[in-house]
């Protein structure tokens, strides 16, 4: 047993722990940083496993980036909905996943070639970005065009549509209603209505003169 | 030199599994994406190990994928929860039984 072997225990345990804790939590701000715990230890994992560059980028997108990105979101919730105690659906779940754990044990023990030792091998990160830019470079692209679609999905749903909030879509509502027709932007139908009551008005002024 | 294959494979089923299980049994939107990502954690995991396994780097070039995919699909997914939390004032998929409102 050497010191890489006691080191992949430890971090194993703090992987599984941390994870566990995790998933069981009520309250996902404690889930979002046992959570970050979990990831660090998946990166301490990929640098013992011979992947510098992917133990940097794991510390730096997963439990930097991704899990700042929960919390500011858990942020964005005033009055944050919890759950109620346990959940009835806890134990068919547990059952699931004891079923699919027990077919995965199964299927490692019975091949051949899990028992076969790691050896100990390292990955520069000159080489890898060598090898990732020669061979995958239009992966690359498509992941970026990826990045970028969900950029323009998310710039679509987070935005308020006419004045956002669902009072400014109940006061918008009786107006498309009184007008009847089927013409659903909400802009040129405040226009309508903006332009009647100045016709209103000046109706008014006409009389009194 | 370090441990067999087979162990880092069961420490990466262990994971998935909890994933799963936070995945289906957490009735709160945000718990389900932590789910999510806790699998594709697992599968990282497992293309690590393979790539040491058979000194090959495609496995760590499909780490890097799966990084980028997680990071869309969480923006994604967490704008979905706030788009919908501000529809309904609720993050319970329960209670999204309207399709218009």
């Amino acid at each position: 047993m050497t010191l890489y072997t006691v080191i992949f225990y430890l971090l194993a345990i703090v992987i599984l722990t941390a994870t566990g804790l995790a998933i069981t939590r009520r309250q996902p701000v404690h889930a979002v940083l046992y959570l970050i715990v979990a990831f660090l230890g998946t990166a301490a994992l990929f640098f013992l496993l011979g992947a510098p560059l992917l133990a940097a980028f794991v510390a730096i997108v997963y439990a930097g980036a991704i899990m700042v990105l929960f919390l500011f979101v858990i942020m964005m919730f005033q009055r944050f909905p919890l759950e109620p105690g346990l959940l009835p659906q806890w134990g068919p779940a547990a059952l699931l996943g004891v079923v699919f754990l027990a077919v995965a044990v199964a299927m490692v023990s019975k091949d051949p070639g899990s028992g076969i030792v790691l050896q100990g091998a390292v990955v520069q990160p000159r080489d890898f970005g060598h090898f990732l830019f020669d061979r995958y470079w239009l992966a690359v692209e498509i992941v970026s065009i990826l990045l970028l679609v969900s950029l323009v999905a998310i710039i679509q749903l987070g935005k308020r549509r006419g004045a956002g909030d669902d009072e400014a879509e109940r006061r918008v509502n009786p107006v498309r209603n009184s007008s009847g027709a089927l013409n659903p932007a909400g802009i040129v139908l405040k226009s309508n209505s903006a332009a009647e009551q100045r016709s209103i008005i000046s109706n008014e002024v006409k009389e009194g003169q | 030199m370090i441990v067999p294959l087979g162990h880092v494979f069961l420490l990466a089923g262990l994971i998935f599994s909890m994933g799963l299980v936070c995945l289906v049994a957490h009735r709160n939107l945000i718990m389900t994406l932590i789910g999510v990502e806790v699998m594709m954690n697992a599968a990282a995991i497992a293309f690590v190990a393979a790539a040491l396994r058979w000194q090959l780097m495609e496995g760590q070039v499909f780490v890097l994928f799966i990084l980028a995919v997680a990071a869309a699909e969480v923006s994604v997914g967490l704008a979905l929860v706030v788009s919908v939390y501000r529809r309904t004032g609720s993050i319970d998929p329960d209670r999204y039984n309207i399709l218009k409102w």
